[in-house]
């Protein structure tokens, strides 16, 4: 993995990449035809470069992860599901106003 | 970013913003547009946009907003986006902007901050969203595929997003609040000719239902005062727009309902601060019309600096 990007992953490597991490995962429910998600992902590479090593940021285009997102309960995009130790420990739904401070709020916890 | 004082500060990159963008920039005006987050604005979540002229089989409204983008940027207009304003403070012939991390001057400040989605404010709308509960059916649609979903609002936007939920769901119940239904005729007409959807008229969302996610939404006919029980996985909103309004701490006059009141040249209460699109008080809010009130506010932009030198 390149440290301090995101990184795409789909239904067969969700289980290696989020739940088997060692570090915690955000990660990012996306999809193309989404304009709330194409203003998010410069947030979400911000973050990635920011927490290189103590965060892992990974993108799930839900057309290439229908069967993650519905078993996550993915009912809106873009959805941010933090996972540590394979569980999801919080949930950012939509752009929020201070997307980027609010997504540090909720990872900060959870970080070593 | 340099601290020299712009000629025009535009506020919001949608259709209104980004057409005072090129009219301004065409007028030889120094011209920076600051936007929330991208440019776009609420056309760019519309599916498909059918009435906006030039585009007789309809745009999809992300195409539309960026060649509008492109096209600004051509004259000269200069773009910053993920530039929200918190602050805009009228001074003696210029008005000085903040940002988060930035401060602007301007010789003028045009206002093109749109709305946000109104909630319904019912039991269920805040701990459901995104669990069922959506506002932006482009986004979530997809998600709902082969299940059943309630759309709450039969004005254009509501009538016009259900239609793109119908690629995807079984069945959408469209609810509405009044006895009819204010879109526009072809869309209600193309809508009640389906065999998805269903319309439950002069009826109002009395709550949202489920455990972990959505499963039902309860509606009472205002007539009878009937109550009863749809199951349904996905609510979609659209009840319309509360204006972006409150950064403005209030610097110019607003009406009753928080949409900034301008003249016919877009002047609002003062001199040298112009308010376009949907955060204007008016009866029509529409693409075509955005741009026709950014035009007006740029040509009344540049005569005001004409008389200020």
């Amino acid at each position: 993995m390149e440290a301090g990007k995101p990184i795409k992953i789909s239904d067969e490597n969700f289980e290696e990449e989020a739940l088997k991490s060692e570090i915690p995962v955000l990660v990012d429910f996306w999809a193309t035809w989404c304009g709330p998600c194409q203003m998010a992902g410069p947030v979400l590479e911000k973050i990635a470069q920011e927490y290189a090593g103590r965060l892992k940021v990974c993108k799930l285009n839900v057309d290439e992860g229908r069967q993650t997102a519905t078993k996550y309960g993915i009912m809106s995009i873009p959805t941010l599901n933090i996972y540590k130790n394979g569980e999801v420990v919080d949930r950012i739904i939509g752009v929020t106003p201070g997307y980027e401070a609010d997504i540090k709020g909720k990872i900060e916890p959870h970080l070593e | 970013m340099t601290n020299a004082t712009h000629d025009v500060i535009i506020v919001g990159g949608g259709a209104a913003g980004l057409t005072a963008g090129i009219y301004a920039s065409r007028e030889g005006l120094d011209t920076l547009l600051l936007e929330k987050w991208l440019c776009g604005g609420l056309a760019a979540e519309t599916t498909s946009v059918e009435n906006y002229p030039g585009f007789p089989e309809g745009v999809h409204g992300r195409n539309l907003m960026e060649k509008f983008k492109q096209q600004a940027q051509r004259f000269g207009t200069q773009i910053v986006e993920y530039s929200g304003v918190a602050k805009a403070e009228p001074l003696e012939k210029k008005v000085k902007i903040k940002t988060d991390n930035q401060e602007y001057d301007a010789r003028c400040l045009i206002i093109a901050s749109g709305g946000t989605p109104k909630k319904v404010n019912v039991p269920g709308e805040d701990d459901f969203y995104g669990k069922g509960v959506s506002y932006c059916a482009t986004c979530d649609g997809p998600l709902y595929k082969g299940k059943d979903v309630a759309v709450i609002g039969c004005g254009d936007s509501g009538l016009q997003e259900g239609e793109s939920l119908l690629a995807h769901v079984r069945k959408a119940t469209f609810i509405e609040f009044l006895p009819y239904m204010n879109a526009a005729k072809i869309l209600q007409e193309r809508l009640q000719k389906s065999e998805k959807t269903d319309f439950l008229l002069n009826h109002m969302l009395a709550s949202i239902n489920g455990e972990d996610l959505v499963s039902s939404v309860t509606v009472k006919n205002r007539q009878t005062g009937e109550e009863r029980k749809l199951d349904v996985s996905g609510v979609f909103i659209y009840t319309g727009f509360l204006p972006n309004s409150s950064f403005l701490g209030g610097i110019v006059e607003l009406d009753t309902s928080g949409y900034i009141i301008t003249d016919e040249n877009m002047e609002t209460s003062v001199p040298g601060i112009y308010a376009v699109g949907d955060v204007r008080s008016k009866r029509v809010r529409q693409i075509d019309v955005a741009c026709g009130e950014g035009t007006i506010a740029a040509i009344s932009a540049r005569d005001y600096i004409k008389e200020l030198i």
